[in-house]
């Protein structure tokens, strides 16, 4: 890690040596390991060490995006040279007003020190004591047990200076034996927060329940674990809840801002300061977070912004800017689902005959404005008769709207859990989502698993 | 740094590993993306790094950094080895990597024109020509054209004596229209969706996908779909473009038939197969029209290379023939459960991952129809085109697919137009319903540059060869 110093020292550096009208420079650290195992034995054990800078030069209304993981001054000077020679051939934007100008960002802690103890053998011992758990319960455990530590670090030449050391430990489990799976998934920027045998616990819950029944497709009433309301909040995130999508007329959620669309037990929001999520103080931009709402009591409310979607309004950001060059929009990426007054227990009682999805799998878009998608049941999947978990199903393929899904919610936990599908591509950021488990009256699943 | 390398390796074997392998890997970027007349990115990517492999005390270890000096390479080294020693500890049976010979060569991908040494100006006029195509039809909301070029220098060097040089070049480019009108969003691409159609080829590849001769048609066709009529749903005879057929073979055959997801090492995350080893030579995929090879060395593929990331020369090896699974995709620790040596699909996605079994270029070989000859057969159906959706479960067996657009056959002619369309099957009855593959006058590559794999993520860029193809008794029309 460089640290506070090191890190705001180099960038101010670079951006007072820009010839640019304005430059921006963003740099992420990491220093990280993941460990996998499945049928009960490590097979994976990896550790990464990189920096990525990435710079954003204007010249005018002209913007060029270069990135690089070669911090060395030579390297850094060609960098800045090759940005500024893209951005003289660029076509102007005339929506660019301008980089952001500095706002005062909240201190939290995102960092715990305990991270730096989890040495190889450390995470080897954890998992070793957590596979000898799914073994005694004579199963087959799978999964990865990943730990990082994250700086990120923005500079701008309109004043902006903002950095965060983050902490990051996320664990996945799937314990299966012959007749089915259990899943069970824990994120959090405090390893002390981590217990092997929680997490254990809950996975293997969901195995020895019986030989797995086939049932028929069709419209159930559902019990949807917090793992898979999360990747409905994370489809209406990127198809629907900011500005850009709104913009380009591709929204759910265009014409329809202070109508209901959904249950009124519904409340979305995206809050990176609350302390319940993997807290984030400011965006890709350098800008502080605000708490956006989405649906309040199932009326539309609003959607995020970064500094380009928000000047096309006359706004101001809402500090949702992703990783530049970001043509997909300010994605929220701190979701949270209000809880409601149910235990899932009480829930579970309350369905006549319906199915308990822990999670799903493979879930893909089908017809965006209406917010429809498929996707397949995976890794605790049971038959709910007469208010009582019966027998494990096969999995079953869906194909629904969330709105949809969303306006028939009679249910919603007051627990709520991070949920966090952990990996992440090319760099390394974890993020998560809050969620309850919700009970849906009708849910329509298109097909069935042939194993 | 060649003699960085041997030092390490040196070093290495100094500890006593059973085997050790160093990637130095260097990748250059440079992406355009236009939108609605505008360039929202235009950007350069350069990244450097190596990564360590070690395989000691009967467990494998990998460390990797950004800065190749010799102190780092040192320490990255000492980190791999304390990483596999801490993993022999939870170790199951013993790791059977056979032996490769060593391999001193280099590759280099074959090209007319090296896309970074074409001016930029010159892509942003392609690209802002073909955008504005797009914009004269006025029900288009969103235009966009992409274009991308990739280039990885590699050295792969093993305590087993191999050294090779690589560099891959790769580009691709496309368009898209994206029709809006009283909440109905409808888009079409070219040549495919997500971003176009992708080799490892020169810019010659780009000028030849002619992207302003088919903008209007694009922009036009959006349009079309948005006062098209829903697709039916029903149970039917489908005949898929070449395009959705490369990833209907992606998803329901190319992964299914990796042998590491097969013995399950992704399934935490990717998941598995509905295969085993023991189903190679017997089981009935398809029928006898589906033939398939995976082949790295088919010249322009997206998954196309000299030799993998385990130092395995490239190859040709039949996967399904004439419909009966015959191989699986395999590395050097996987290949005995076949009783067979890698044949060279280990891949990583830079300097600072593993390498994993990935597709290279899994192809459907040409059948012996003219498309128009396999529509005529067709008393009703459906013609979908274009991907636009996919899903598919944990074992690779129950799929579900949309595409941009499609076309009702009747009494063996296209009819009207459909929007929305998709299709749902399981894998081995649908691949064994087909009973008619295009000739090769309709076969072509398509790259897939976005195939995700492995924690931490990967992504493979792979290739897929693939003609129109016909499929009976399909449900269509999954939609609700």
């Amino acid at each position: 890690m460089l640290e506070r110093e090191a890190c705001l020292r180099l960038l101010k550096r670079l951006v007072q040596n820009s010839p640019a009208d304005q430059t921006e420079a963003l740099l992420m650290t990491e220093d990280s390991a993941l460990t996998r195992f499945a049928g009960s034995v490590i097979h994976q054990h990896v550790a990464e060490k990189n920096q990525t800078l990435i710079l954003r030069v204007v010249l005018g209304k002209r913007i060029a995006v270069v990135t690089t993981n070669l911090l060395q001054i030579p390297s850094l000077k060609k960098s800045l040279q090759k940005a500024m020679a893209l951005a003289r051939v660029q076509q102007p934007n005339e929506e660019f007003i301008s980089l952001p100008e500095p706002k005062p960002i909240p201190e939290i802690h995102t960092y715990s020190r305990a991270i730096e103890s989890l040495t190889p053998n450390k995470r080897v011992k954890m998992i070793k004591s957590l596979l000898s758990r799914a073994r005694g319960a004579g199963t087959r455990a799978s999964g990865a047990f990943s730990n990082g530590q994250v700086e990120v670090a923005i500079v701008n030449s309109l004043g902006i200076e903002a950095y965060q050391k983050y902490s990051d430990l996320f664990f996945h489990l799937i314990v299966e034996d012959e007749r089915g799976s259990g899943y069970a998934g824990f994120v959090t920027r405090d390893p002390d927060r981590f217990d092997p045998d929680v997490l254990a616990r809950e996975a293997l819950a969901k195995v020895s329940k019986g030989e797995s029944i086939q049932i028929e497709p069709g419209e159930y009433e559902v019990i949807l674990e917090p793992y898979a309301v999360s990747e409905l909040l994370s489809f209406m995130s990127y198809l629907g809840f900011h500005a850009l999508a709104v913009q380009e007329e591709r929204s759910f959620f265009c014409n329809q801002f202070g109508k209901k669309m959904v249950d009124p037990r519904i409340t979305i929001y995206d809050d990176g300061l609350d302390p319940e999520g993997l807290q984030i103080p400011f965006d890709f931009e350098g800008l502080p977070k605000k708490k956006v709402v989405f649906l309040e009591e199932g009326v539309a409310k609003g959607v995020t912004y970064d500094s380009l979607t928000a000047g096309r309004e006359g706004k101001g950001s809402t500090g949702h800017g992703l990783l530049p060059p970001n043509t997909e929009g300010p994605i929220p990426i701190n979701l949270f689902m209000r809880g409601g007054e149910s235990s899932l227990g009480e829930m579970v009682r309350s369905v006549r005959k319906g199915i308990y999805v822990t999670r799903f799998h493979y879930t893909n878009v089908v017809e965006p404005m209406k917010a429809v998608i498929t996707g397949m049941t995976r890794d605790g999947t049971f038959l709910i008769e007469e208010g009582e978990i019966k027998s494990p199903i096969k999995n079953l393929r869906f194909t629904e709207s969330i709105l949809r899904a969303l306006s028939r919610v009679s249910a919603i936990s007051r627990e709520r859990r991070v949920c966090s599908e952990g990996t992440v591509y090319s760099r390394r950021f974890v993020t998560g989502t809050v969620a309850p488990a919700i009970k849906v009256d009708g849910f329509n699943f298109s097909g069935v698993s042939a194993l | 740094m060649k003699d960085l390398i041997h030092h390490i390796l040196d070093a290495a074997k100094l500890k006593k590993v059973d085997y050790a392998d160093i990637r130095v890997v260097r990748r250059q970027n440079e992406e355009i993306e236009v939108k609605k007349g505008k360039v929202v990115a235009l950007t350069g990517d350069e990244d450097f790094g190596f990564g360590i492999r070690v395989l000691s005390q009967g467990a494998w270890g990998f460390a990797c950094g950004s800065r190749v000096t010799k102190t780092e390479m040192e320490a990255v080294l000492k980190n791999a080895l304390k990483i596999a020693r801490a993993s022999s500890k939870v170790r199951g049976k013993e790791i059977q990597f056979h032996r490769a010979s060593p391999v001193v060569d280099h590759y280099r991908t074959p090209l007319s024109i090296d896309p970074f040494r074409v001016s930029t100006e010159a892509k942003l006029d392609l690209l802002l020509k073909a955008d504005g195509i797009i914009r004269r039809n006025g029900k288009v909301k969103i235009s966009e054209a992409f274009m991308g070029s990739y280039k990885i220098e590699k050295t792969f060097a093993s305590t087993e004596g191999s050294y090779i040089d690589q560099e891959i070049v790769e580009c691709g480019a496309g368009i898209s229209a994206t029709a809006i009108e009283g909440g109905e969003v409808q888009v079409r691409s070219y040549p495919n969706s997500f971003r176009g159609n992708f080799a490892t080829k020169g810019y010659e590849w780009i000028e030849g996908l002619g992207l302003a001769g088919q903008a209007e048609r694009v922009a036009g066709e959006a349009e079309q779909l948005l006062s098209a009529k829903p697709c039916p749903s029903k149970v039917t005879t489908l005949i898929l473009d070449g395009s959705q057929l490369a990833l209907q073979i992606h998803e329901s055959i190319g992964h299914p038939i990796e042998l590491d997801r097969i013995l399950g090492t992704e399934a935490s995350y990717a998941g598995t197969s509905f295969l085993n080893p023991g189903m190679v030579g017997q089981f009935r995929y398809g029928s006898e029209w589906v033939n398939i090879v995976a082949d790295a060395t088919f010249p322009g593929g997206l998954g196309t290379f000299g030799y993998d990331d385990e130092g395995i020369k490239a190859q040709r090896v039949p996967i399904l023939s004439r419909g009966i699974l015959t191989n699986l995709l395999t590395s050097r620790e996987t290949a005995h459960h076949l009783k067979k040596e890698s044949n060279g699909t280990m891949r990583a996605d830079g300097w600072n991952r593993i390498p994993l079994i990935r597709m290279t270029n899994i192809n459907a070989e040409p059948g012996e129809w003219a498309l128009e000859q396999m529509i005529g057969e067709t008393e009703e159906g459906l013609f979908l085109n274009t991907n636009r959706s996919w899903s598919i479960d944990d074992k690779r067996i129950n799929f579900q697919f949309g595409t941009e657009i499609g076309w009702e056959i009747k009494n063996g002619k296209l009819g009207e137009m459909v929007k929305n369309p998709t299709y749902t099957g399981i894998t081995p009855q649908f691949w064994n319903s087909c009973d008619a593959i295009a000739n090769r006058d309709h076969w072509q590559m398509w790259g897939t540059p976005n195939c995700g794999k492995g924690e931490p993520g990967q992504v493979a860029h792979v290739g897929h060869g693939a003609a129109p193809a016909r499929f009976r008794n399909v449900q269509v029309g999954v939609m609700k």
